[in-house]
């Protein structure tokens, strides 16, 4: 018996010692984590496929990436992403060997190498004033033997070496605001071609070599113009006057401006629509798209203009691309139900097209934004046509041979919101995928693990475990897992475009793009804003329901609409463009008896309407019309007001979803001293264990846990720039922590010498945040926590004994408690870019930080660290109880990267979700890139780890049964001799 | 594991003494100087007087397993004392032990002294003591659970087990979307 005791404490010390390190080893990248690069919606693309070896496409995009594609697969050999203050407005390749481009409205011009993206030179181009950027690059045009690129940006024009960067000549055109809008170059002289307010246009001759004026000429255009001037062929220009029915052709032969003028209605009969030059560029020929048509005119060299093609439905057009000597093509693409048809033709020989093929392409994608085109040489030795469309919903195709020949989603690099779903419970009976295996695989691969923990595995042998555990079948299944691991994470683009993604592999379960989040007469500008869970069944028949939230432009004043998507199969199940606008969406903590949940949306008229549209929902809200609250920040005016519900609308038509509120309260913060730079409050599904803190000495502070808790942060006006820009003086951050029932404000403090940004995170009794010190020239994290001291006195043990006690009992935000907070600031390293704290099923687990640094990495630091009550000396029972030794900064221990070597580049959220299991919290970061990961704060206490062998207790086990059988057969016999003795 | 145990075990017997048989064959003289009068004494006097000793060794026997708990007493609080403050798997196992010594112990008060059950001999104090003292082991037991924090003696025992009060108002909102 002892025996056996002893066997178990060994092995159960066995056993915990898989867990003593919060942080993965080598082999467990992957496991429990995905990782997915994007780029971004494609700007600019550039083909590199002359020389022999890898081709590739470089493009910048939407997001300021820079990349280089491979053709073949659509991997990316490299990337940059650039800040998002650095948008990228040039991409071109110099020297046949340099990626050069320009960003920052003109201001920064940067040189890339080709093959691995090494940066070769970076120059600041200076400038006085805003205005738009090109980047050209001639062709054979030298200065002292230099290359030149030429840039204007910032109101001047730059020629800069394309060797070294280093800026040549600049002429600041100073004392005229000309609009330049394009660069010329004719032999080794430079135009530069621009306008003046919309009718002036003027041409200055430059010389190439050292940039001296050579000439200027002007001429006042008999009309305003509209639209952006485009460039025919080197000296040719056309544009369209202010009405849109006029082409305007200016020619600047040799620096002399002529124009001619031409309307519309000569060229085609029926067009009295609003006309657009498209801003593609072919040689002699211009686009224009004109009531769902596009015209493709011909400029000839007198200036005439001729219509050339006419071609329906015409989504995009390409760029003009150089096949030989003097032959160009180009491509437009034409949508026809499920089918586009890609047409590549020669610009002088309309009768036969190059290339007509029609292609099937999932609807889901949407229209095609935008077509690039690239030629190759078949065996055959006629030319191939290879095409890369960008699409409505961000996604990047390449077409070659009527095939699409890859696809990455890029419209998941702009993650706009984020929520989760749980995926369908397993059903008896029913094989739900392919990943179940059999037994002896099962067996197999247990044999292969034992092997692999008794250290006699074979290096091929290792590699066949480290593969088994990666493609793990069980993570990846669709359906609900007993420890909560698997859910669908639901989040919507920028695009439009709803995707569920898998938690085990990150795959797309499903996506669609929604079409009142796409391009109509009555919504111009769509933005998708957020994403609510609507309806979340307990019954296991009925599918989890998610509601969109978008309007209809970038302003409040456009109208909302909603879509309803099933979590399940990612059907649009209802959508509603609605006649008021959307300022605020406020789910309410009831649903109805479908378990749908009740939102109000509050528009900008001062009215609130409620969803769903049901009698049984306004049931639901009468019962607790005087309970619900809301507040508005307005952080222009920096005010805060609270609001109640008053009564239905007063209207002509009635309608009893809408109601009118009344204000309770109001802040009104000094717009001179104090500025709101920063709001955060609880999360409303957050879930909290307790309401006591156990103090070293049994005593017990009672946790202030109430969700009508607002943390709001106002910085000195002076100081709510960048860093840098105020003096300590002159700079200082109040925080205060407000009631939003009641309007009380229950902790009010001043940093002085402090700035934002301040990023913070409220959790349970607690706030975190993270702001700059400019005396100290460092960043500092705070934390304030919140007790409650009107339950202070409840302290008699014999009261608890026999229940008298009201720390149950309902509590209210009018009984205005008696509150104390603790706070205490430290040191941080890092800037950061987002702060989230862990969440799990009970709130039990102790909480981390999860903090996504400038280096666009998410850092786990445990709440213990922003402790408050941290000393430098504490006693033996502070240390017991988990304090830590106070310390002026904050430890950034490089293990505790949750991300661990990778990076999710363009860091802008953070999500935690928890899992059933209480240890352990899924936590998902997004920006251009998505990252997802499990975390156990407090390790995984409640189940054995992924990689626990249970081939080798299923071992230990028999070995063990097999020592007592056979100890016992011997002692048997050996008693038995003894007795014969 | 002595020799021939199976043997004994098997239940036959070899040879045997009964010393307390003195009247049987008495072939051989008595030592010199040893006098049979002596037991042959009267025979109620005699049982008389074994019954008064067995009494008085039954009645010194119960008193001394009432006082075995105090060995174990002083011996359970060194083991205490060396196992320290600290909750672990041994403070834990003695603190356990010391609290279940005592009550089995108590529960067995009857059998324990049933052998010492005489018409003559006074149980109730010998019972009273051993009670007293396994009462006291129980305590030092109880305070040194108490001492390892493991009674819910303070009031954050009972509230962290209590739910966060339910709020009354809701409340939500912020900066305008859009």
């Amino acid at each position: 018996m002892a025996m056996a005791i002893r066997v178990f404490l060994i092995l159960l010390l066995f056993l915990s010692s898989f867990n003593l390190s919060s942080s993965l080893y080598e082999d467990q990248v992957g496991l429990m984590d995905w990782h997915q690069q994007y780029i971004g919606k494609v700007k600019h693309a550039l083909f590199h496929t002359q020389k022999t070896g890898r081709k590739r496409v470089l493009v910048s995009t939407e997001e300021n990436v820079i990349a280089s594609l491979d053709l073949r697969h659509g991997e990316i050999f490299w990337r940059h992403v650039l800040g998002t203050s650095d948008v990228v407005d040039g991409l071109d390749i110099a020297l046949g060997k340099y990626v050069i481009t320009l960003s920052s409205d003109g201001s920064i011009l940067r040189a890339w190498n080709l093959p691995d993206g090494q940066m070769v030179w970076e120059s600041f181009l200076q400038g006085s004033k805003a205005s738009k950027s090109i980047l050209y690059i001639p062709k054979n045009l030298k200065a002292d033997k230099d290359d030149l690129i030429l840039v204007f940006g910032k109101g001047s024009l730059h020629a800069v070496s394309s060797i070294d960067g280093e800026v040549l000549w600049r002429n600041d055109f100073v004392g005229e605001s000309i609009e330049v809008s394009h660069i010329v170059q004719s032999a080794d002289k430079i135009y530069v071609a621009g306008f003046v307010g919309s009718s002036k246009f003027y041409v200055y001759g430059l010389n190439a070599q050292n940039g001296e004026l050579l000439k200027n000429d002007y001429k006042t255009l008999p009309c305003d113009t509209f639209g952006e001037l485009l460039s025919v062929s080197g000296d040719k220009f056309v544009v369209l006057d202010k009405m849109r029915s006029k082409i305007l052709t200016i020619n600047i032969k040799n620096g002399e401006i002529s124009y001619n003028l031409k309307p519309i209605s000569d060229l085609v009969m029926d067009s009295p629509g609003q006309a657009v030059i498209l801003p593609s560029r072919i040689p002699e020929l211009f686009a224009l798209h004109i009531n769902s048509h596009v015209l493709l005119i011909r400029v000839t060299n007198e200036g005439e203009l001729v219509l050339v093609e006419k071609i329906n439905k015409a989504a995009a057009v390409s760029d003009a691309l150089s096949i030989s000597e003097g032959q160009h093509a180009f491509a437009f693409v034409q949508h026809e139900d499920s089918k586009i048809h890609l047409v590549v033709k020669d610009i002088n020989d309309w009768n036969g097209d190059l290339l007509k093929e029609s292609i099937v392409i999932d609807h889901q994608r949407g229209n095609i934004d935008k077509i690039f085109i690239n030629n190759y040489v078949r065996t055959d030795r006629s030319y191939g046509f290879r095409a890369l469309m960008v699409m409505e919903d961000h996604s990047l195709l390449l077409v070659q041979q009527g095939e699409i020949v890859w696809s990455r989603e890029d419209g998941l690099a702009s993650v706009v919101d984020v929520t989760t779903s749980e995926l369908p419970v397993e059903k008896e009976g029913v094989s739900v995928a392919k990943v179940e295996q059999n037994l002896f695989e099962w067996l197999k691969g247990h044999v292969l693990k034992l092997k692999g923990t008794l250290m006699i595995a074979s290096p091929e042998d290792v590699v066949t475990i480290q593969a088994l555990r990666l493609r793990s079948s069980e993570k990846s299944k669709m359906t609900r897992d007993h420890n909560g691991f698997r859910k669908l994470l639901i989040v919507l683009t920028r695009a439009g475009k709803v995707f569920a993604l898998h938690t085990g592999d990150g795959r797309v379960v499903w996506s669609i793009l929604l079409n009142t989040l796409r391009k109509t007469e009555e919504c111009e500008h769509p933005v998708g804003l957020n994403i609510y869970q609507w309806q979340v069944p307990h019954h296991h028949d009925e599918n989890p329901s998610i509601l969109v939230v978008g309007q209809c432009g970038p302003t409040l004043a456009t109208p909302a609409v909603l879509s309803f998507i099933d979590a399940y199969t990612g059907k649009e199940l209802n959508s509603l463009s609605l006649s008021h606008t959307v300022a605020q969406v406020i789910p309410l903590p009831y649903t109805d008896s479908t378990e749908q949940r009740l939102h109000l949306i509050i528009d900008n008229n001062q009215h609130t309407y409620l969803y769903p549209r049901t009698p049984e929902a306004i049931n639901i809200l009468q019962r607790e019309f005087s309970n619900v609250y809301w507040y508005s920040v307005e952080a222009d005016n920096g005010v805060i007001r609270g609001h109640a519900l008053k009564s239905n609308c007063i209207r002509k038509v009635e309608d009893e979803y809408c109601f009118e509120f009344r204000d309770l309260w109001s802040i009104v913060f000094p717009s001179e001293s104090e500025k709101i730079i920063a709001t955060v409050t609880r999360k409303s599904n957050e879930i909290v264990h307790t309401q006591a803190k156990v103090m070293t000495d049994y005593d017990v502070m009672y946790k202030y846990i109430s969700k009508n808790v607002l943390f709001v942060a106002n910085a000195a006006p002076k100081a709510k720039g960048e860093i840098g820009t105020a003096t300590p003086e002159e700079a200082w951050l109040v925080i205060y922590i407000i009631d939003t029932v009641t309007g009380r404000i229950l902790h009010r403090m001043t940093h002085h010498g402090c700035q934002g940004p301040v990023h913070a995170v409220f959790s349970e009794n607690w706030v975190v945040y993270h702001y700059f010190n400019l005396r100290a020239h460092r960043y500092e994290m705070s934390v304030v926590e919140i007790y409650d001291q009107s339950r202070a006195d409840n302290k008699d043990v014999w009261k608890f004994v026999l229940g008298k006690h009201n720390l149950t009992s309902p509590m209210s935000s009018y009984y205005r408690p008696e509150v104390v907070s603790k706070s205490q600031s430290y040191f941080f390293t890092h800037s950061v870019k987002a702060i989230e704290v862990t969440s799990t099923a009970k709130g039990i687990t102790s909480k981390q930080l999860l903090i996504g640094t400038i280096g666009d990495q998410v850092l786990a630091l445990d709440k213990r660290f922003l402790d408050p009550r941290r000393t430098l000396n504490p006693s033996q029972a502070e240390k017991e109880e988990g304090i830590i030794p106070l310390t002026d900064s904050l430890p950034v221990i490089s293990q505790s990267y949750i991300t661990h070597s990778l990076k999710v580049e363009g860091l802008r959220g953070i999500v935690t979700v928890p899992a059933k299991l209480e240890s352990t919290s899924l936590v998902f970061a997004y920006g251009v890139d998505l990252f997802f990961t499990q975390i156990a704060p407090s390790r995984t206490y409640d189940s054995l780890t992924e990689d626990f062998s249970y081939a080798l207790l299923l071992l230990t086990i028999v070995a063990l049964v097999a020592a007592i059988f056979v100890t016992w057969v011997l002692s048997e016999r050996k008693d038995l001799q003894e007795k014969w003795r | 594991m002595e020799k021939g145990k199976g043997v004994m075990g098997s239940g036959g017997r070899r040879w045997g003494v009964d010393f307390s048989d003195n009247s049987t064959s008495r072939d051989i003289p008595d030592p010199p100087g040893f006098s049979r009068a002596s037991l042959d004494q009267d025979d109620s006097t005699l049982s008389r007087q074994k019954k008064d000793a067995e009494s008085n060794w039954k009645s010194q026997k119960a008193w001394e397993v009432a006082q075995a708990p105090m060995k174990n007493l002083l011996m359970m609080a060194f083991m205490m004392w060396m196992a320290g403050s600290t909750v672990h798997l041994f403070s834990i196992g003695i603190t356990f032990s010391a609290l279940w010594q005592p009550i089995s112990a108590l529960q067995s008060v009857g059998k324990i002294f049933e052998p010492y059950k005489d018409n003559k001999v006074e149980l109730l104090g010998p019972k009273l003591l051993f009670i007293a003292l396994n009462l006291g082991g129980l305590a030092l037991g109880i305070w040194k659970l108490n001492a390892l924090g493991l009674l819910p003696t303070h009031t954050s025992d009972w509230v962290s087990s209590l739910p966060p009060a339910q709020e009354v108002e809701f409340s939500a909102g912020g900066i305008n979307l859009g």
